[in-house]
Order: C-alpha cells, then structure tokens, then sequence
C-alpha cells in the first residue's frame, strides 16, 4: 500500500494528456496570431525593400508621383504626429490625474468614464468629419496640419487617458497613504510619489498613440493631408502631405505606379512607427530599471 | 503647561461615526495622556483602526463617513474651520500594519517628510544629520548607515517598519498612531519594533493598535479594550489584564472571543 502510494495513477495520467494537449493548441493559437505579422513585414520588405535607398526618403515625388522619393509626406507625418502629441499627451495626462487621483466616484465621473469609452469606439471616418465640420469649418483653421492633428488628437485622446488611468492606478495606495498620513497634499503626493513611479507606463500608452496616429487616413484626409505637395510645410496651418494617404494614393489612385513603390512607401511607414515604438520601449525599460520597487 | 497632572494629548468626546449607514463607533469617550504608550485592543471589527484613523482625520477621504461628537488633539478639536488637515497630520503621524516604505532609498524616505514640510534648501551635512537622528533613534542607524543609498524597499519588513517609523520623526510629531505595527512581523521583528516604541515613550504620545495581547502587556502603559465600536474598559495596562473591570474584558483577554 505504501510503496504504491506515489506511483502515477490512470487519472493522473489522463489529466496530464489532456494538459498536454490544452498547452499545444495554446502555443499553436499563439504561433497562429504572429503568423499576419510576419507575412506583412516579410512582403513588404520583398516587394518594396528595393527601392528604399537614402534617395527615396530624401527626395520629392516626381512624375506624377511614379517616381522619386517621398520627403513631403515623410516630414509631414512627423509634423501631424508631432502636434497632434502636442495637444492629447498634456491633455490626456491631466484628465487622467484628474480621473484617478481627485475625482470622486459619482454620477459626474461615471458620466465622463462613459463618454471616454464611447469616444474609443467613434470609427475613425466619423472623427474626420466631425474634424472637418469643427475644426476646418467651424474654427476656421482650413484644411491644415493644425485640423488634422487636432482631429488625430481627439481620437486618440481616450487611449492616452485610459492607459495613463491604469498606470496611475498601478502605483500602490500604501504609497499615497503614506504620503497623506506625513501631510503631504494630493498634488505632492502625485508630484513626488505617484507620477515618478507611472512613468514608463504613460510612456508605453503615448507610444500606442503614437504609432496609430502615424498610420490613420481617414482622419487627415479631409483636414490637412494634401494629395500631392511637393514642398514642405512651413507652419501648424499649412497643408501638408502624409505617408499614409500617399501610400492609399500610389496604391490605388496613381496609374503606371511601379510595383515597389506602395511597398516601399507602406515599409517606410511601418519602419518609422517601429522605430518610434522601440527607442520609448528601450526609454521605458532603462525607467524601469531605476525603479525602486 | 498649569496642572502638575499630565495632560491629554488626545480626547474624544461622544464621538460616534458611521460608514453610510454603518455605525462603527458608539460614544467613544477617551482620554489619552501626553507622552505615554496606550494600547487598543479588542476582537477584529470593533473599531480599533476606524477610531485610530478618525484621530488624525485620514477616514474623511473615503466619502461616506460621518462623524458625530469631538475629538481633540492638545485640546484643539481637529474637526474646527481653522484647523489645517496639512498640520493636523503633521503633528499626528501614523504607522501602519504592512510596512509601506515610499519607493526610493533609505535616504530618501527618511527626509520626505522634512522636504514636504520645511521646503527650501538645506545642506548635505544638515540633511546627514537629520536622516542620522532620525535612524538612530529607531534603532537602525547601525545596520544601515553604510547603504542609506539603497532603496527601502530591500530592507526587511522589521526594518521597514522601524523605517516607517523613523520617516515621521523629522517633522517632529507630538502624537504617534499605530496600527497593529507588528503583525506583519516575526518574533524577533516584534521584538525589536517593541523595544523600539518602548524607547520612544516620553517623547511622543503613542496610540497602539495591537491584535497581541502579551504585547499590549508588555508594551503600554494604559490600555483600552474596545468591543463592537464601544470602549469597554480604560485603565492601567497593569490593572487591565490582573483584575479587569469588566467580565467581558475578561472574557477577551482570557481568549474567549479569539
Ligand atoms: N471603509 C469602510 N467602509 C465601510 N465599513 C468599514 C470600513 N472600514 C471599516 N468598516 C467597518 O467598521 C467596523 C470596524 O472596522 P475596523 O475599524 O477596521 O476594525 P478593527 O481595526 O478593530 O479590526 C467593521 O465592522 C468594518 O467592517
Ligand atoms: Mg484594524
């Protein structure tokens, strides 16, 4: 009896086929989903890596666009992602402060929570007209960089304040009680102890607007993104033109476009948003690493 | 100060306080003197820690407690119009029952305070000796004077605590609240942080909330035992527990509520 009392059981046998099986189809469910991302990166770089050359991203578009490089619309996509940051990061942030850190939680806050929800579900055509009707109509500010990042801001406005919600939510409330109990106001205790420590998680939340606001059309279309502008922007209320709509252009609305150009203009636009995406992850991790707790 | 007798550093009169409709406390009328250990015992959820937090007024953030009755601090009713939560908390420091270090160093936790109140500059050698006093007197300047760079978080929970504690020493508070500081402690943490709040008597007036009966024994002065939100019994500690006044104090302390 004793002597048989740790021997495998058919139970335990069962049990473990049928765990073995689960962890499989885990990992083959996970194999399934980086499956897109490696056939996109590897057809674009295929396709379009060729004709990426210093040249190409230094010079205008010429020939009707079929040929030449794509200047413009690359300074112009920073300059959209550049204001439109602008405006959603210190907005985003200072609501999200509000939301986690004064806010009571009543009807008031439960009615704002909602409508930020809400606004993450607004398709992105319906902030491009909402941005035409507001900004470029209503303001006056014409169709300009100006409406168009004021729109891309509004849409990602409610990722900025959700993520940066969380990040302030993951500081431990042992930390604030601490610090109110030494009679430290809210704010030095937000100063001080909690935005210090919630850092790299609003990071990582700006760098997800970052990386969609690079690659959305819709919303600039019609508010500050120009089909075809051989010159640079000069200022917030100039048009200007954007990788993004130029890929849709080259892709769908320029005849005798050589092949690698959409690919190489799409690899282009995927490159910037990539890079973007791993100096804040390569920021956040040396944050991360003078954490000290 | 007039009277040769001690004084009160804290005095609660008829204090009643509800969580919504929850009443947690009923017509507390307590009287604690300067300068002395008194610890609160009694069976979890009678009110030990809703007491302690209304002292110092930390209760009122959650919203929905109400308060009836006064609480003075240094016979100063904390709930008056001019009274600054900012200074209230100053001088009513608390320590609580998970030791919460602020993330950053030894150094760092130790001087918060001193910056938040005393802004402006001081210099290295003053803050050196601050963060010395201050370590010292909780004695844990020896163990740790070499690493003060090191993040508190690496401390181990007795010495967090005893960390926690010196953190409230620089601003020189009058009144210590203590919310069962040595349960998240071993033997030898309890000791020590005992030991420590034992020295620190006479210099500050020490409220203790405290689960350990042998603790509350061997570490206080008076002692009260509360029961489902009323003070049952006020005494001396050596009294309390040799002939309690009350049977169901008894009944406590002879392990009959758990
Ligand atoms: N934040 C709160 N909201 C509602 N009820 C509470 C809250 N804190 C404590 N209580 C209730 O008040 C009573 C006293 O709690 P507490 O003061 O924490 O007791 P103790 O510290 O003696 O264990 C308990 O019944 C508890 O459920
Ligand atoms: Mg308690």
């Amino acid at each position: 009896m004793n002597s048989e009392m740790f021997i495998e059981s058919d139970l335990n046998r069962t049990n473990k086929r049928t765990q073995a099986l689960y962890r499989t189809l885990f990992i083959i469910m996970t194999l399934l989903l980086i499956l897109p991302v490696v056939i996109i990166l590897g057809t674009l770089v295929y396709k379009g890596g060729g004709i990426i050359s210093i040249d190409f991203l230094f010079t205008d578009p010429i020939n009707g666009m079929t040929e030449g490089g794509i200047f413009p619309a690359l300074v112009g996509t920073l300059w959209l992602v550049s204001v439109a940051l602008l405006i959603s990061v210190p907005l985003g942030v200072a609501a999200a402060i509000y939301l986690s850190e004064y806010a009571a939680d009543n009807w008031f806050t439960r009615i704002i929570n909602l409508a930020i929800i809400n606004l993450a579900g607004v398709p992105s055509i319906v902030h491009a007209l909402f941005g035409v009707g507001a900004f470029v109509i209503f303001f006056g500010f014409g169709t300009s960089i100006l409406a168009a990042s004021l729109t891309l801001a509004i849409m990602t406005l409610p990722v900025v304040i959700v993520s940066t919600r969380e990040s302030l939510q993951s500081v431990p409330y042992a930390f604030r009680e601490a610090c109110w109990n030494m009679g430290a106001t809210r704010w030095q205790t937000i100063r001080r102890v909690v935005l210090p420590n919630a850092v790299s998680g609003i990071l990582t939340g700006i760098i997800l607007e970052v990386s969609r606001t690079a690659g959305e059309t819709a919303p600039i279309m019609f508010t500050g993104a120009a089909f075809f502008l051989p010159y640079l922007p000069q200022g917030v209320f100039d048009q200007t033109m954007a990788l993004s709509l130029h890929l849709f252009v080259v892709a769908t609305q320029v005849p005798n476009v050589p092949d690698a150009l959409p690919y190489g203009v799409a690899l282009v636009l995927i490159g910037l948003v990539l890079l973007m995406n791993s100096i804040s992850i390569a920021f956040r991790m040396h944050l991360r690493g003078k954490k000290k707790w | 100060m007039i009277t040769s007798n001690k004084n009160f550093a804290i005095e609660t009169k008829n204090l009643n306080l509800w969580y919504g409709t929850f009443q947690a406390l009923f017509d507390v009328n307590l009287q604690i003197k300067e300068g002395q250990i008194t610890s609160l015992i009694g069976p979890s959820g009678c009110g030990k820690s809703t007491l302690l937090r209304s002292i110092n007024r930390i209760n009122e953030r959650l919203g929905y407690v109400r308060i009836d009755g006064d609480i003075e601090v240094f016979n100063k009713n904390v709930y008056d119009a001019d009274v600054a939560l900012v200074q209230l908390r100053k001088q009513v420091g608390m320590v609580f029952q998970r030791p919460n270090p602020l993330p950053g160093s030894i150094r760092e936790n130790v001087l918060y305070g001193h910056k938040l109140h005393k802004p402006g500059k001081i210099t290295r050698h003053q803050q050196d000796e601050i963060v010395e006093k201050a370590l010292s007197q909780v004695l844990l300047w020896d163990k740790v004077k070499d690493h003060l760079n090191r993040p508190a978080s690496g401390l181990s929970l007795e010495e967090q605590q005893k960390l926690c504690i010196a953190r409230l020493l620089p601003v020189q508070p009058k009144i210590l609240l203590m919310d069962e500081p040595c349960s998240a402690l071993d033997p030898a943490g309890t000791a020590a942080v005992e030991e420590l709040i034992w020295e620190l008597r006479g210099e500050y007036t020490i409220l203790i909330v405290t689960h350990n009966m042998a603790q509350a024994r061997r570490a206080s002065e008076e002692c009260i035992f509360m029961l489902m939100g009323e003070v049952v019994e006020h005494s001396l500690t050596s009294e309390l527990f040799v002939t309690p006044q009350s049977t169901k104090t008894a009944d406590y302390i002879e392990g009959r509520y758990g």
